[in-house]
């Protein structure tokens, strides 16, 4: 059974704030489609197209077959442990400090056997529920899980290393004048995060939901215009090194294309309130977190982005927003890579149109704002790197690998 | 006792064991250790490197080299080159390889060396970069290295067969009474069975003193003509049989036989021998578990009669089943590549009665195994040759 968290206490301000350290990072090229599914939150392994057998690790050419024509493909996440060992004394740093630490082998019903991280509820003999995770390091790894739930499951050592659970942990979501700022922290709350910090701009200002929002327990609104440089930094050096869930709410949605829109000024306000937005963000709040990637039980795990889905394709209707968007996912990847080293991880939460009055003239299906932050939780409590939240999301996905171009000629009619 | 469709090894020697004494930490290149063992085979053999016409190496910690950088390094002008790969199973692949060469003459005498050095963060690197599918898909998962994956297969056999860690502890504690007599042994203390029980956990069952002490080292031994060797005016052991095997079972959902179950039959029937006609038996003892898996799979027992086996007997040079003469890689240290050779080196040495301390009385015939390449979830390689000395 698995032992529950326990809350961490007030930090000793005196003791040395352990650096973070990563797993072995080094895989094939091939073995990166295991990253995409492993981001997704999916469950896929090679299969030959030729013969139909799964296969694992990844490879160049069909073990029965020889045929190239491996496809990484969703697979049945079944498994059973054929057998366990618990590694004391690990040859890496990462593990070392994190021994003792549990791995099987567990025979897939897909077919090939798979060396994974086990949960502390899976033992020898035991049917498990396999998937792929992003670890600390940003790659893929294997882990089983019981399948089906046990108490306090998501509270296991290991798995928390391989998920940015909100229990116990501070969030800062950058704005809460919204209602999608005002459900996510609602979510966060659910999801049992200790603290979190709202971020308001001109408090003198009332807006929908505030009486709600400060009479919620475990909430602290603070002053934050995150388009304005000095406001965000006057936070980050107030509560920057308390922060281990960031949320970037930040939400600036107008419509209209480029030939129709008249003069700059508009664009250059989408600009400043997105993507400068982010930017001032990122160097405000990013080096500290990236610091304080193996802080204990509340340490820095996650940053999380809301991006529109017409980031990876230009939707002209509300073109000139698409292109910010777009501009933000380039510059998420930046942020990944750069809170890699502090085993910091960037999740970006996909959305479509949402129910809300900026969207107001386009036709449904609309995301509701509570879908949006209950999936947003629930891709941090499972690790992921890319959620696609709502059907509309999932469809652009679909179509995206599918087709880029008739994605793009799609959206343009 | 079934034959084999093998071509016998008309008159193949192996002659001039040499093991160049190991040490915990070098600051030594393996160039050097590899070179200290070719100047010990010449001085063997009373030859010049000039005579040496092939040569067969193996290492995991050359760098950027392989046998041909070697051969510029250290004067050596060969017709015949290779460089094995193989780890644990690299021995026995270079002397098949090697025998077959002599034999068709395509050299005269080749010198099969393997040689590594151990800086400080040696082992961890060479266990990061072991092979694709340990960085894809093995040493993420914890980084155990060997010690997780042997655990893996260690703790499903064990459950399997009913072995005890008691029945472990035998072949390690008698090896450990085997290395007090080899001089060059790294372990120099005793080791009782009580102790073994009592050490440390590394990787559950894989406890402190299943584990080997990787160091720095070289082992390497000439194959020659019969011919050559009484020109030379040296004596080498005949080369009876041999058998060599990768990536077998690969439908065993975990490993419980190596190789060796696949081809035992040849090999014996290759020497025209049975496994008790053995005087000692050297096998290739990463952990204990892998030799005991080689006691049956070597057919000295059935499959699941390890345990029984070593229960039932004397596995120290005077015992009724000697095994691992010299300490083995578990008691004399795991020197990288050379870790496959200490096994042949020390059945040369028995066999031509040369074996000092350690000599098993009245060695005539012996066998040595080879067992390497844990490339993801299993040992792929495995080898054995029987060897006889000059009298038999």
């Amino acid at each position: 059974m698995t032992e529950p968290l326990v809350r961490p206490r007030r930090k000793n301000p005196l003791a040395r704030t352990r650096l973070p350290t990563l797993p072995p990072q080094w895989r094939s090229r091939t073995s990166h489609e295991l990253t995409r599914a492993a981001a997704e939150g999916r469950f896929a392994l090679q299969c030959c197209a030729a013969c139909g057998h799964f296969t694992y690790p990844a490879r160049d050419a069909c073990p029965v077959c020889l045929s190239d024509e491996l496809v990484f493909k969703d697979a049945p996440h079944g498994g059973t442990v054929l057998s366990e060992t618990t590694l004391h004394i690990p040859a890496d740093v990462y593990f070392r400090e994190r021994a003792p630490w549990r791995i099987g082998l567990v025979k897939l019903d897909a077919g090939p056997t798979m060396v994974a991280h086990l949960h502390g509820d899976s033992k020898e003999g035991d049917t498990v529920r396999m998937s792929l995770q992003i670890d600390k390091a940003g790659q893929p790894v294997a882990f089983a899980q019981p399948q089906t739930e046990t108490p306090h499951m998501s509270d296991d050592k290991q798995w928390r290393e391989m998920t940015a659970d909100p229990k116990f942990r501070r969030v800062l979501v950058t704005n809460g004048r919204t209602v999608i700022g005002q459900e996510v922290v609602r979510a966060m709350k659910e999801a049992g995060a200790s603290i979190i910090f709202v971020g308001i701009a001109d408090a003198w200002k009332p807006f929908p939901g505030e009486a709600a929002l400060r009479a919620m327990e475990g909430v602290t609104i603070v002053p934050l215009n995150t388009a304005d440089e000095k406001s965000t930094f006057d936070l980050a050096a107030d509560i920057g090194a308390k922060i281990d869930i960031l949320v970037n709410t930040s939400e600036h949605i107008r419509g209209g294309g480029l030939l129709d829109r008249h003069g700059t000024s508009t664009s250059v306000d989408e600009i400043e309130q997105s993507y400068m937005a982010f930017l001032h963000l990122a160097q405000a709040f990013g080096p500290v977190m990236r610091m304080r990637g193996a802080d204990g039980v509340n340490s820095a795990v996650a940053w999380v982005n809301i991006l529109s889905v017409y980031a990876f394709a230009n939707w002209p209707q509300f073109g000139q927003y698409s292109a910010v968007q777009a501009a933000c996912l380039s510059l998420s990847q930046c942020l990944r890579a750069e809170l890699r080293p502090g085993g910091v991880r960037v999740m970006n939460v996909f959305t479509g149109p949402l129910d809300t009055e900026w969207f107001q003239t386009v036709p449904p299906p609309k995301l509701a704002p509570r879908v949006l932050a209950t999936g947003l939780v629930r891709g941090l409590k499972n690790g992921l790197e890319d959620a696609f939240i709502g059907d509309v999301a999932e469809e652009v996905r679909q179509r995206f690998a599918a087709n880029p171009k008739a994605l793009e000629r799609e959206l343009g009619q | 006792m079934p034959g084999s469709l093998r071509r016998p090894y008309d008159r193949i020697v192996v002659a001039a064991p040499v093991t160049i004494p190991y040490a915990r930490y070098s600051i030594k290149s393996a160039h050097w250790w590899i070179g200290r063992a070719l100047k010990a085979l010449t001085e063997a053999a009373g030859i010049t490197v000039r005579d040496i016409d092939g040569f067969c190496v193996s290492s995991f910690t050359l760098g950027m080299d392989t046998g041909i950088g070697l051969t510029q390094h250290f004067g050596l002008c060969v017709r015949w080159l290779d460089h094995i790969p193989l780890g644990g199973a690299s021995a026995i692949a270079a002397l098949r390889r090697a025998a077959r060469a002599v034999e068709a003459h395509d050299a005269d005498i080749i010198a099969c060396v393997a040689g590594d050095t151990n800086h400080t963060d040696s082992f961890r690197r060479t266990l990061e970069n072991f092979s694709r599918f340990s960085s894809d898909a093995v040493y993420p998962h914890g980084a155990g290295g060997a010690n997780g994956s042997f655990a893996l297969i260690a703790r499903n056999y064990m459950r399997t067969y009913g072995v005890k860690r008691e029945d472990l502890g035998r072949i390690a504690v008698s090896q450990r009474a085997n290395a007090l007599r080899n001089p060059h042994a790294l372990m120099k203390t005793p080791l009782t069975l009580e102790q073994y029980m009592a050490a440390r956990p590394i990787a559950d069952p894989i406890h402190l003193f299943d584990c080997v002490m990787p160091c720095a080292g070289a082992e390497a031994f000439l194959v020659m003509r019969e011919e050559t060797a009484k020109a030379l005016g040296i004596t080498g052991a005949k080369l009876l049989g041999t058998i060599e095997r990768h990536n077998a079972f690969g439908n065993d959902p975990m490993q419980v036989r190596g190789g060796w179950a696949m081809d035992i039959d040849d090999l014996y029937g290759m020497a025209g021998v049975k496994p008790d006609d053995m005087d000692f038996v050297q096998t290739y003892d990463d952990y204990p578990v892998i030799s005991m898996m080689q006691f049956e799979d070597l057919g000295f027992c059935k499959k699941g009669e390890g345990a029984d086996f070593v229960r039932g007997h004397d596995l120290t040079i005077d015992g009724d089943f000697p095994h691992n003469t010299s300490g083995g890689q578990l008691s004399a240290g795991q020197a990288g590549a050379a870790g496959a050779y200490i096994g042949v080196t020390e059945a040369l040495r028995q066999v031509l009665g040369t074996a000092g301390p350690t000599q098993v009385k009245n060695a005539k015939i012996g066998l040595a195994s080879g067992f390497g390449m844990i490339n993801y979830d299993r040992g792929l390689s495995s080898g054995a040759a029987i060897l006889a000395g000059a009298a038999s």
